[in-house]
């Protein structure tokens, strides 16, 4: 086993460890701190792909923007007493039987997927260097690109419009 | 196989090592002289003499205050959370020192017949990670607020992390002009760039970016006049109210490391980092040059973090509001415009 394998293989068992603490920790808090945690494994994983943008922009955006706002609203709710009335039986079985049907899909989705050709390769490939990413998003991929750009514009505009009508 | 783990072989590890001890201790001493510069300066500005009683000059008064923090008791509320009121400062402190392992300190050395470049990772996103280090920096705040279980530093926490997250905004969207002119996210080829002859520093080329970037770098480091999350007046103490002995002082040095990191990286950016002007580094050996560079880039932060305490000891702190109408309605579309006319010459010129 070398210095890539043992590295994959110590954020692999970061990411789904600290993901199972998210849902199995009592303190909604520390759910949010675990799952910056599954964050950056997920990141170190793109590091290995040598899709440096990609890891950089997924700190950036979801642990470092994303997330804040998670704390900002437990804090400010005080969601963290930990003598909160346990929560409806039949919500805990709608949650399980939701996330399964998500599971199954992805499961089923991936069972059909032709992986084998296309296994990660490790620091190989220069595709998530920033020079690569942009002339790809660029030239290739112009139109979905702006596209959803819009999607996003639209979306702030929409916020924005439900925040001021008060 | 990996190449870049493989690639790596033992002398340049070492190498690395050392450099990273060296800047690492390197920045904690700036910031510990940088308490004492802050108090100086403030003594020179409000016609005062300043600490002096230790050693000459009052030169040793960073080593007491520090003596003085270590020795204090060591106090954590018995409603707080332990583990996060303890992982607060920490993180806090490691975010600081974080940021400094791209900034280029100069330029290569040779020692041992080696040649080391005085960088601790040129890496490929190079000010990108910058921004990622600077938006962890909000949860050293975040979660020692909320740890320490007190209204006064709950509101002060949030306060600062709201503040660090609107300004970071327009803290990139100043940045994406100056990115448009050198093309490369790389702070070394951002450097070389400006010391080409022929070609000015980027302060030449964006004198509104860097008014904006410096804005925001107040508003980040939590400086004056943006310190409103530790308004005395309205907030007790801020965020750290609940701390004592070193981990206060963890929180209070690492604001000193955040204005030194951010000083580096506004000389590296706009001041032409290591580049001495009207010095060819070409012409001298490649020690002398790295020597040269290293002081010229001392000069120009030690320049800035004279600058922040200046502002600090002179303009009185915002209003709340004031504070999210400069950031949201004053300086975002201020780099909106600017970003879009830099892009507009830039399209111009290479019609």
């Amino acid at each position: 086993m070398n210095a890539t394998q043992g590295l994959f293989w110590f954020l692999s068992a970061l990411a789904i460890g600290s993901a199972l603490m998210v849902v199995t920790s009592k303190n909604l808090v520390y759910s949010v701190l675990y799952l910056i945690v599954t964050f950056f494994a997920i990141s170190g994983h793109y590091i290995l792909l040598n899709a440096q943008f990609l890891a950089i922009v997924n700190l950036i955006v979801y642990a470092g923007a994303i997330m804040v706002l998670f704390l900002f609203v437990i804090m400010l709710m005080n969601l963290n007493t930990e003598t909160e009335a346990q929560r409806k039986r039949w919500l805990k079985f709608a949650g399980a039987i939701a996330g399964g049907c998500l599971l199954l899909v992805m499961v089923a989705t991936l069972k059909r997927a032709d992986y084998k050709s296309y296994t990660a390769q490790t620091s190989q490939g220069d595709i998530g260097l920033i020079n690569n990413l942009g002339m790809a998003l660029f030239k290739e991929y112009v139109v979905p690109f702006e596209i959803s750009s819009i999607l996003f514009l639209s979306a702030m505009v929409g916020a924005v419009v439900i925040g001021k009508r008060d | 196989m990996n190449p870049l783990l493989l690639a790596i072989d033992t002398e340049t590890v070492i190498a690395k090592l050392v450099l990273i001890v060296i800047v690492i201790s390197a920045s904690l001493v700036i910031a510990m002289y940088e308490t004492y510069a802050e108090r100086k300066v403030a003594a020179f500005i409000q016609d005062r003499i300043g600490p002096n009683r230790a050693g000459p000059f009052g030169i040793l008064q960073p080593l007491a205050d520090g003596l003085k923090l270590f020795m204090k008791e060591e106090i954590i509320p018995a409603t707080s959370n332990k583990f996060l009121f303890i992982l607060g400062p920490c993180l806090a402190m490691l975010t600081a020192m974080m940021t400094s392992a791209i900034i280029p300190w100069g330029n290569k050395i040779e020692v041992f017949g080696r040649t080391v470049d005085l960088q601790i990772a040129d890496v490929n996103i190079g000010i990108l990670y910058v921004f990622g280090v600077v938006s962890m920096g909000v949860y050293g705040i975040m979660i020692g607020g909320w740890a320490s279980n007190n209204k006064f530093s709950l509101l002060a926490a949030i306060r600062g992390a709201s503040q660090i997250i609107s300004y970071e905004l327009a803290m990139g969207l100043s940045l994406i002009a100056l990115l448009m002119l050198t093309g490369s996210l790389s702070l070394r080829t951002i450097v070389m760039q400006q010391m080409e002859p022929g070609h000015f520093w980027n302060i030449v080329y964006q004198p509104l970016g860097f008014l904006i970037f410096l804005v925001c770098a107040f508003a980040e480091c939590n400086r004056t006049p943006f310190d409103l999350s530790e308004a005395e007046n309205e907030l007790n103490f801020g965020y750290h109210q609940e701390y004592s002995s070193m981990k206060l002082g963890f929180y209070l040095f690492a604001e000193y490391v955040n204005m030194f990191i951010s000083s580096a990286i506004m000389a590296t950016l706009f001041f032409g980092g290591y580049d001495m002007p009207f010095v060819n580094e070409a012409a001298l050996s490649p020690n002398v040059a790295a020597a040269v560079g290293i002081a010229a880039l001392m000069a120009k932060i030690i320049f800035f973090i004279f600058l922040f305490m200046w502002v600090r000891w002179t303009i009185p702190r915002f209003r709340y509001d004031q504070l999210m109408n400069l950031g949201w309605r004053g300086l975002i579309p201020l780099a909106l415009a600017n970003m879009l006319i830099t892009g507009a010459v830039i399209l111009w010129l290479h019609k």
